[in-house]
């Protein structure tokens, strides 16, 4: 018999985890890429890395409050046990990382420093220097090499992933790849398939992501039957530098430290800024916000920022949108010591000295809480049975995703540095699994049939034939301009229905156009440009799956907000009609969960998404309002209290394991 | 950091002052086909936008296809991904100097060189086609010297050793270190190493041609610094020897001449003739030890 091995997609934080661990427990491993490991999306990650840790824990943090935030940060649209064992495990893969030699930023103890993030009050990241995320791929491909080394695992760098291998019992015996050099097309036959593809920002045309985020990867198994969870679900990033090639991102941490965010009064002012007077600016979210002022969530920063642009085009250029982020009223000393390695981020891309003039910032696509639909396999306490083969597997038998690409973790919006935690933490608890999973399986992959490995690549290599025949006369470069237009403007911040419908219709156009691509280039011979062609007419499946399940969510959860569905603050004044108001709010939102409190699940078909909703394991911590900014918002928390509180008496069940009374927003 | 005079911030460039912006401008590129093809300069003209950066030039290039006299032309072929000058894929040789192409800005690029920019591949690499060269040596290199932390596993051991500040304040420049291959483009002693698979060669045997000739050339001033790196950390030191005595056979640490033209293109500004100084060191003394037995 030949011997189980396991091929592994991608090599970013999630497939360079699940490779070290395989290897470590005596499997062997393939590992395909796009780009070789080390140069993965995760090495742009700049912010950290979340756990709670030993100072936090005599402040009062538990991992169940991380469990606990990361549940209330999503919105409740995750199933909670697989959050539950990430946030258990997450100070467990610090542990880890440090060992592996990750230069941690150190306090002067000699312990690990940390900063706090957005949606916590407890100091819980981890970090090294304003690039964390490179650290972490650096030290996991480290570890890898070491196995590549050992000839555990073999490395297939420069290759695309075409297609899951499907038999006709629906089971997932291997993969299709492609040599991006030589173009050769390859079938891989393999015991399991992990996937661990990243985000998908391409649709989007620019985003704060990297240029293999194609979303490819996932898209092709999303059309070979794997289902799509949560797709409308994507965080847009309030502060990233409009470049032409890419937005690149802005860290918070600027208006932590005293940026100002502002537009002219007067649209389009040409002006040198540094000359526009103080009473001809508006700082739009200090006037709206005066108790967060530029502090304000990142969603709300987004929101409004969007608005002064869009709605009241005050956007600074007038060919663009964009307001300033102005750190100019700080001492440059005084810069340079806090914010020095982001500022040079600007000054070496933007070529203007932030220090001196403001920057130009706008909204980007940064992060997709959707993605693969995976299960797993509940504890008795509630958290995962590690080795279970159900941990990470989607719908199609053997198929596994993991990181990014699927969607697990993060429900309706993500937190600041928690998914370099996920993506990490589902590669950890895949290996076991798969290792369950080969223990207990008939057969090597590599003894079936040849005929079912032929006729895969037959399959892939026919299309790849056709498309350089092709002559259609369309540009695939200015295809994908459009689909980035129109993904950009109906399906981010706000949305509504007549848009997110109009940009259905110009999306399955433009999906025909793609169709009709002629390539300029037809040889065989590295042809990025057949490569880039096909991963553009995959974007379509996805790019529609985002709307119809957008279209179809007539509620605000997260990030997805369509004002025309909001929840209304609360208007009286007075406070027995104000009690009134709270109870008629908490009976609407109630309703509303009924309806909404699932995961969209988008089925492909040839024709469109077919979209069902899935019920959410929030067997854990019970749902509450998300109230952070709402006029109104203690009265409703008070009243959200009392009724829960009658429930429970009347139940005689408390709230949950740990998060019993814990039912305030966090300030 | 001291200053290097490579670091092009843009603060040398006057914005909005005297030239106004021009219209379009000239790329040449260097392009070759295939390995082993000769190789032949394209020009292309692009129209000028503000911001634009070498990556935004080819993809221009890539969309428009057609080269200054309007002839229809394959796309351009590069390497790049980040776009943010922190993966290590996009250098190239631009207007003669090796450096990442995301973090070269037109401005600054037709400050220096009015009109025109010109592109050519890594030149200490083979060339794949075009502008994306095969850089499997560089990695191939952080194998000999075990540029990893050999732990005993990977499961819960409890937090790693600690370490003071000023020590993390030393690795971290090491560490990101991003494999761009800048400093070994620029460096006199590391030679090119090309093969090409003969007639009924297996793809594992030319594989282990391949590793056996990298292995002979010099490692380079990245594959040093991390020996450096790696030798710093407290469970790292257990196998310092063992990286030291790689970096003492053929193509090591003596093949350097000291040239010091690696530290100055490297664009994560790593310390790299210190590592180098440090290593030398280090292996002084090993060979020491060696011979007395130790
Ligand atoms: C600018 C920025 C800053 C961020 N900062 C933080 C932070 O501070 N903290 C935090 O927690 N998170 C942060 N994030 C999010 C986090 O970086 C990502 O979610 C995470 O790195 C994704 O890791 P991954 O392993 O899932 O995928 P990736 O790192 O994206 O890797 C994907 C892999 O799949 C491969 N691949 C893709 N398609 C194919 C295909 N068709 N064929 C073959 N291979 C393929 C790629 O080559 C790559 O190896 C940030 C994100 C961005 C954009
Ligand atoms: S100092 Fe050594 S490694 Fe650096 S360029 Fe000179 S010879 Fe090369
Ligand atoms: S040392 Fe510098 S120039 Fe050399 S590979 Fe590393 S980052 Fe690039
Ligand atoms: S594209 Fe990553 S360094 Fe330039």
């Amino acid at each position: 018999m030949a011997k189980k091995r396991v091929m592994i997609v991608g090599g970013g934080l999630a497939g360079l985890a699940a490779a070290m661990k395989l290897a470590e427990v005596g499997i062997e491993v393939d590992l395909m890429s796009l780009t070789p490991v080390k140069r993965s999306h995760s090495v742009c990650a700049q912010g950290g890395i979340n756990s709670c840790n030993d100072l936090t824990r005599q402040q009062g943090d538990t991992e169940w409050k991380h469990f606990d935030d990361t549940v209330y940060g999503g919105d409740f649209l995750q199933h909670q046990p697989p959050v539950k064992e990430m946030a258990y495990w997450g100070p467990k893969i610090i542990d880890l990382m440090d060992r592996l030699g990750v230069t941690f930023n150190r306090t002067p103890e000699g312990f690990l420093d940390r900063r706090r993030f957005g949606g916590t009050l407890y100091k819980r990241t981890a970090f090294a220097g304003a690039t964390t995320g490179q650290q972490l791929l650096y030290a996991l491909d480290e570890q890898v090499r070491r196995w590549e080394t050992a000839g555990m695992i073999k490395k297939y760098e420069f290759w695309d992933f075409l297609g899951p291998i499907v038999d006709d019992q629906g089971i997932c015996r291997g993969c299709v790849g492609q040599d991006l050099v030589s173009m050769e097309i390859r079938s891989f036959p393999a015991d399991g398939v992990i996937v661990a593809s990243g985000g998908a920002g391409l649709i989007y045309g620019r985003s704060t992501m990297s240029m293999a985020c194609t979303g490819s990867a996932a898209s092709r198994c999303y059309q070979a039957g794997v289902k799509y969870g949560n797709p409308e679900f994507i965080q847009v990033h309030p502060t990233a530098v409009p470049g032409a090639d890419k937005l690149r991102l802005m860290s918070e941490s600027a208006r932590g430290e005293g940026g100002r965010v502002w537009v002219p009064r007067t649209p389009h002012d040409p002006r040198n800024p540094m000359s526009i007077p103080e009473t001809e600016r508006y700082y739009f979210l200090e006037e709206r916000y005066p108790k967060y002022g530029n502090l304000v969530p990142r969603d709300i920063a987004t929101r409004e920022i969007f608005d002064i642009c869009v709605n009241e085009g005050l956007s600074v250029d007038k060919d663009r949108q964009c307001v300033y982020l102005d750190l100019t009223h700080i001492e440059r000393s005084e810069l340079n010591r806090k914010l020095g390695g982001i500022l040079e981020i600007y000054e070496k891309f933007q070529g203007v000295d932030p220090r001196d003039t403001p920057m130009k910032i706008f909204p980007a696509v940064h992060y997709f809480m959707g993605g693969l639909w995976c299960d797993y396999q509940k504890s008795a306490d509630g958290g995962l049975v590690v080795g279970s083969p159900k941990n990470q597997v989607t719908n199609i038998p053997n198929l596994y995703a993991i990181g990014e690409c699927d969607y697990q973790y993060h429900g309706g919006n993500r937190l600041g540095a928690n998914s370099l935690l996920s993506c990490i933490f589902s590669g950890l608890i895949v290996a076991p699994g798969v290792e369950a999973l080969l223990q207990n399986s008939q057969g090597a992959a590599a003894d079936l049939p040849a005929s079912l490995f032929a006729q895969a690549k037959k399959q892939h290599q026919e299309r790849h034939n056709q498309l350089l025949k092709n002559a259609g006369g369309e540009n695939p470069y200015l295809v994908h301009q459009e689909l980035g237009e129109v993904m950009t403007k109906a399906a981010t911040v706000v949305r509504r229905n007549a848009q997110l419908e109009a940009a259905y219709e110009t999306v399955s156009a433009l999906q025909e156009r793609a169709r009709n691509c002629s390539l300029s280039d037809t040889g065989s011979w590295t042809n990025q440009n057949v490569v880039f062609t096909k991963a553009l007419q995959d974007m379509f499946p996805m790019a529609k799956a985002i709307l119809r399940g957008a279209i179809l969510r007539d509620e605000c959860r997260g990030a997805h907000y369509k004002p025309d569905f909001g929840m209304p603050a609360l208007a009286s004044t007075d406070d027995a009609a104000r009690h009134q108001e709270a109870q008629e709010w908490c009976d609407r939102f109630e309703v509303n969960n009924q309806k909404f409190l699932k995961s969209t699940i988008a089925t492909y078909t040839p024709s469109g998404p077919e979209i069902t909703y899935e019920d959410i394991d929030t067997s854990l911590i019970p749902p509450r309002p998300r109230l952070y900014g709402l006029v109104g918002a203690e009265v409703i928390e008070q009243v959200w209290k009392e009724r829960q509180a009658a429930k429970d008496s009347k139940s005689g069940n408390g709230a949950g394991v740990g998060g019993a009374g814990k039912v305030a927003a966090t300030p | 950091m001291s200053d290097h005079s490579h670091n092009d911030n843009a603060s040398h460039t006057s914005h909005g002052g005297g030239h106004a912006p021009p219209d379009s401008f000239e790329v040449r590129v260097l392009r070759q086909d295939s390995p082993g093809q000769a190789s032949y300069w394209e020009r292309h003209r692009v129209k000028y936008e503000p911001e634009m950066n070498v990556i935004s030039v080819l993809q221009q290039i890539a969309a428009h296809a057609t080269d200054v006299d309007g002839k229809r032309v394959a796309p351009v072929v590069w390497d790049c991904n980040c776009l943010e000058e922190v993966c290590g894929a996009c250098t190239m040789l631009i207007n003669g100097r090796v450096r990442q192409s995301c973090s070269a800005l037109v401005d600054n690029l037709l400050a220096e060189h009015p009109g025109e920019i010109e592109l050519s591949p890594m030149s200490k690499f083979p060339v794949v086609r075009d502008l994306m060269v095969d850089r499997g040596r560089l990695f191939r290199a952080l194998q000999k010297v075990e540029a990893w932390i050999p732990v005993d596993g990977y499961y819960d051991m409890g937090p790693g050793p600690r370490q003071s500040q000023s020590t993390q304040e030393q690795t971290y420049p090491l560490s990101e270190c991003m494999s761009c291959g800048c400093c070994l483009d620029a460096c006199p002693q590391y030679l090119k190493v090309e093969l090409t698979r003969e007639e009924g060669e297996s793809e594992a045997d030319f594989e282990a041609r391949k590793r056996a000739a990298y292995d002979e050339g010099f490692i380079g001033a990245h594959a040093i610094s991390q020996v450096v790196l790696f030798n710093m950390n407290p469970t790292g030191k257990m196998q310092a020897g063992e990286r030291l005595d790689a970096m003492m056979e053929e193509g090591g640490l003596m093949v350097c001449g000291n040239a010091q033209n690696c530290v100055a293109v490297c664009p994560k500004r790593i310390p790299l003739t210190t590592s180098i100084a440090r290593a030398g060191r280090a292996t002084t003394v090993r060979m020491v030890q060696k011979w007395f037995g130790k």
